[in-house]
């Protein structure tokens, strides 16, 4: 399921059928809906583009807030969602590491805009849990899945994570397969020395070793037997994954 | 008794006559009634599942011999057979203690009550028998109160909280409404109690009121639905019998259904003319059953029968009906309601029976 | 988690997650004075599986299924939201046939039919009335037979495809469909007189876990929280997609936001959607048997871009943020935006200061589904 990332397809999908035409900047930043609070506070948007009727602004981190408040004093009363993005092996992307995207909607307009947010990793996101309530937890799932750390949020801990999870499952760089948290049941059936090899994107079935002996081929569900003997040391010189001790 | 029974009596021959009466006829009467009662009860679980089911749009248990009647046979037996777990930090000895707590009370409270024409189908006839029933069913929350604190779980300590609160403060208007059918019949023997009735009428019509807050009294006493609180599977996952597994768990689960059958056994007795079906003397009154022979007694039991199932399966049909109230609510309606109106009721009875009195004489 | 220093005459219990009614394994670390909340504190994760994740390692049409996943007890309107987000960001959304947008249409309403019906279920046993649990049942059960007759399934549909639908409808299903819903409304009254006007369950219901509009706005609510609130609000009708624009059905609200008001506006919703459901049978009648997919190429590549799709689920937006870096057949991204988890956030504020037995009946009106809290 994970390693089709090669595969050429065989034919070149149908071109998209024709958008429509995309708006500059400019012109986006001067459309009716959004251009109260985008003339007042020029200098806090870098970018804007519409897509699929949906408008998106790149707002610069220090006027998040602000931002937000006036887009809220405007009419955008509603946080509709607030997720990150990791754009590290984003095709063509050149710019910070992390994004996180706000939905807004306003109920007078009936109209969605979405504010994007470019961050670095380790640089922390003002939140804006003191603008809407409900932005309490998607921060802190935001936090969670990322790494993204919120300044003013009251109460910034892990949401779906357990508390000391060591890693950020939604990077790009966390492996599918997931990694060996120390945390198991059985240590005779799932030996320490599980997780990702050093590298590891992930993909590959002999990244992981979360069965003990040899690989087992993807599609086919391990035996999930309790070897006899517990000292198997060696590596059994498996056909692709090796057994790591 | 002798005269009724001349075969069995011979049994006895070489028994002084006062012995056979006083000791002998007496446990074996007490004998047959526990069994039959324990039958009873555990009959009743199996009735109540089945009658939910019906309730309910769906069959019930139906497996365990014809259209599922040997549940009750199947369920102590697994019971019996389960594990029994102590939960760690549980106070060994009151956790133990607790299960037999209410069961004492829920059985020994059926040798004061007739269930049928006397002398036959009544263990005994105290002259206080309601006062002592009162007193006894009253120290089953002992087990409860003890069972929630001993288990070691919070949930059960809630149950138990609640269900200390919502038995004393039900115990009042209990009490409260047997009051006034105390005031008509001018006594606490039970037997005297029907024998008022069926030469009068049922105490339900003068005592509507009166037989309205002990029904609502009586549910809330068993902790039956909905008044469930104490084992509300919703909120306190099973109150105070949380952590009760196996054979402890079949006792606060008997003891339930015992003085559900207790209670339902005093309303008939107190409102419903017990084990008659007579008004104004003429009918099937006491005499006559009694004057019929073994028909007439069986009768009489078979009627008093037929009354207790209903408000048995009362019981099951508020379960079946009704949500469950709110702990805040229960008092409130216990305090604002039921004790004022009892009062009330009383101070009525009151009254009319001195008008009536004094318009008589 | 902090703990803090309890006052004696407080306790802390953890309510869940193994727990009759925190429907699924939420866990509520809930601290109490006697038996009234003073302070709670959701706990969440139990049931995370990565959805996200294996979004971004699978591609468009494997994705479907596992959006049946979140959701569990609605899975047509995850197939429709995922689905809507894949083709709005191919552009395919005007193409999809009208047959097919009206089937979908029918799945959706249907499983929003079945959905409320085990909200009924589970919130009315959850303040101990168990008999409507075995009603709703019943007729839950004719609605997953209506499934299974469409596509085999019952619980986890899978039933909708990127570009249109898979399998027809024919006179059978509509007849069968029919059926159920002339006994439907029979039905529902007598949910209705075991409930609505029933003393205890006024007394359980109303002015418990009231929201006041503007807070639920502020917390994001959805669906018939915020509805129940008096907002008349739906993605239906704000967003129409499908075939929407042209149903005719009424958005109920609710004037106090309480509990007992929330509960009556999924009455009417059930209500409403059988409404939409006899349009949609008289609609699909005029349509071509059989034209059910645009035309979509086999490997599904969307251009580079980001599309945000919702859907009106049962429990509110439902909401498919999907961004494409153009060069692969899997999504570089796909967040879902779970209504469960925005209403569930809302719970600490909505049960200080009401007692134990309310927090059960706060938490069944908002009507959460773990599967979809956690992902």
């Amino acid at each position: 399921m994970a390693d089709e990332q090669e595969q050429k397809p065989a034919a070149k999908p149908a071109p998209a059928p024709a958008a429509p035409l995309a708006r500059t900047k400019d012109e986006v930043l001067a459309d009716p809906i959004v251009a109260p609070v985008t003339s007042a506070m020029a200098g806090a948007f870098l970018h804007a583009k519409e897509q699929v009727g949906e408008i998106s602004l790149y707002v610069t981190p220090d006027a998040i807030v602000e931002v937000c408040r006036a887009f809220k004093a405007h009419g955008f009363t509603y946080l509709v969602d607030l997720c990150g993005v990791d754009y590290s092996t984003f095709p063509g992307h050149a710019g910070e590491r992390f994004c996180v995207n706000y939905l807004l909607y306003s109920f007078k307009q009936n109209v969605r805009i979405r504010l994007k947010l470019f961050v670095a990793e380790g640089v922390s996101v003002r939140s804006v849990t003191g603008v809407w309530k409900t932005a309490n937890w998607h921060e802190r799932e935001t936090f969670d899945m990322f790494g993204i750390p919120f300044t003013g949020h009251p109460n910034l801990e892990r949401i779906l994570m357990w508390e000391g999870f060591n890693g950020h499952p939604l990077r790009k760089d966390f492996p599918i397969r997931g990694i060996d948290t120390g945390a198991r049941i059985y240590p005779e059936v799932f030996p320490p020395g599980g997780g990702p090899m050093p590298g590891s994107t992930g993909k590959a079935h002999g990244d992981v070793n979360i069965w003990k002996g040899p690989a087992v081929p993807l599609g086919r569900s391990p035996k999930g037997e309790v070897p006899e003997t517990k000292q198997v040391e060696a590596p059994q010189g498996g056909d692709e994954g090796k057994a790591d001790a | 008794m002798s005269a009724t029974l001349p075969v069995v009596a011979s049994l006895f021959g070489s028994i002084p006559e006062p012995m056979v009466q006083w000791v002998v006829w007496p446990t074996i009467k007490f004998v047959i009634a526990f069994a039959i009662i324990m039958g009873i009860v555990a009959f009743t679980t199996l009735v109540e599942r089945r009658v939910l089911g019906f309730m309910q749009a769906r069959l019930g248990p139906n497996r365990v011999g014809p259209q599922g009647i040997l549940q009750f046979v199947a369920d102590p037996i697994k019971l019996l057979l389960k594990e029994d777990i102590v939960p760690a930090g549980a106070q060994k000895a009151a956790y133990f203690i607790a299960p037999m707590l209410p069961i004492i009370p829920a059985f020994l409270v059926f040798c004061l009550i007739p269930f049928g024409p006397p002398p036959t189908f009544a263990i005994t006839d105290v002259n206080v028998g309601l006062l002592l029933i009162l007193a006894l069913t009253s120290t089953g929350v002992y087990g409860i109160i003890l069972g929630g604190w001993a288990s070691n779980n919070k949930f059960s300590l809630l149950g138990g909280l609640r269900s200390a609160a919502q038995m004393v403060s039900y115990e009042v208007p209990f009490g409260l409404s047997i009051v006034g059918v105390l005031m008509l019949s001018g006594s606490l023997s039970l037997v005297e109690i029907v024998h008022r009735q069926e030469l009068g009428v049922w105490n339900v019509l003068p005592q509507l009121v009166g037989c309205f807050i002990f029904l609502v009294a009586m549910t809330a006493e068993v902790n039956r639905a909905p008044f469930d609180l104490p084992e509300a599977e919703s909120e306190l996952v099973a109150g105070f019998h949380t952590e009760y597994s196996g054979m402890k768990f079949a006792f606060f689960f008997l003891a339930e259904y015992a003085s559900m059958l207790v209670n339902a056994c005093l309303i008939v007795i107190l409102f419903f003319g017990g084990w008659t079906l007579a008004i104004a003397g003429k009918g099937l009154t006491t005499e006559t059953m009694q004057t019929m022979g073994w028909l007439g007694l069986s009768l009489g039991f078979l009627i008093f029968a037929a009354k207790v199932a209903f408000f048995m399966i009362l019981y099951i049909w508020f379960r079946g009906t009704f949500p469950r109230y709110r702990f805040d609510q229960l008092m409130e309606l216990g305090w604002k309601w039921m004790i004022p109106l009892a009062l009330v009721n009383i101070v009525v009875t009151g009254i009319v029976i001195l008008l009536v009195r004094n318009g008589g004489a | 988690m902090t703990q803090t220093m309890l006052n004696l005459h407080e306790m802390e219990i953890s309510f869940g997650p193994q727990h009759p009614s925190t429907h699924g394994v939420l866990r509520v670390m809930v601290k109490i004075d006697g038996e009234r909340i003073v302070d709670a504190k959701p706990i969440i994760g139990y049931l995370h599986r990565g959805t996200e994740k294996l979004f971004e390692a699978m591609n468009y049409p494997q994705c479907v299924p596992h959006t049946d996943r979140m959701d569990y007890v609605a899975s047509a309107t995850n197939n429709q939201g995922f689905v809507g987000a894949v083709e709005k960001l191919l552009g395919l959304t005007e193409q999809i046939p009208r047959r097919a947008k009206i089937i979908r249409v029918m799945l959706a309403e249907l499983q929003r039919i079945s959905s409320h019906l085990l909200w009924l279920a589970t919130h009315a046993i959850d303040l101990g009335a168990m008999t409507p649990f075995f009603y709703t049942f019943r007729e839950r059960e004719l609605i997953l037979d209506l499934f299974e007759d469409y596509c085999g399934a019952r619980l986890t549909l899978n039933c909708m495809r990127i570009g249109g639908q898979a399998d027809d409808i024919d006179a059978a299903w509509i007849q069968k469909l029919n059926d159920f819903l002339g006994i439907f409304d029979a039905a529902l009254d007598e949910y209705e007189s075991l409930l609505t006007m029933n003393r205890i369950w006024r007394k359980r219901t109303i002015g418990i876990g009231v929201i006041a509009p503007d807070d639920a706005i502020d917390w994001g609510l959805t669906g018939p929280p915020l509805r129940g609130s008096g907002i008349e609000w739906d993605i239906r009708r704000a967003f129409p997609y499908e075939v929407y624009s042209e149903l005719k059905f009424e958005i109920p609200v609710g004037r106090n936001g309480d509990t007992y008001d929330r509960y009556l506006c999924r009455m009417e919703e059930m209500r409403q959607s059988k409404k939409i459901l006899e349009q949609c049978i008289s609609m699909i009648a005029e349509t071509k048997e059989g034209d059910l997919k645009a035309k979509v190429s086999r490997v599904i590549r969307p251009p580079e871009g980001e599309a945000y799709f919702s859907v009106e689920c049962p429990k509110g937006e439902l909401g498919y943020y999907i961004i494409s870096d153009g060069k692969n057949q899997n999504a570089y991204r796909c967040h879902v935006r779970p209504p469960s988890f925005v209403n569930l956030s809302a719970l600490p504020d909505l049960v200080k200061g009401h007692l134990v037995a309310d927090m059960v009946a706060v938490i069944g009106t908002i009507d959460i589904v773990l599967g979809e809290v956690d992902r």
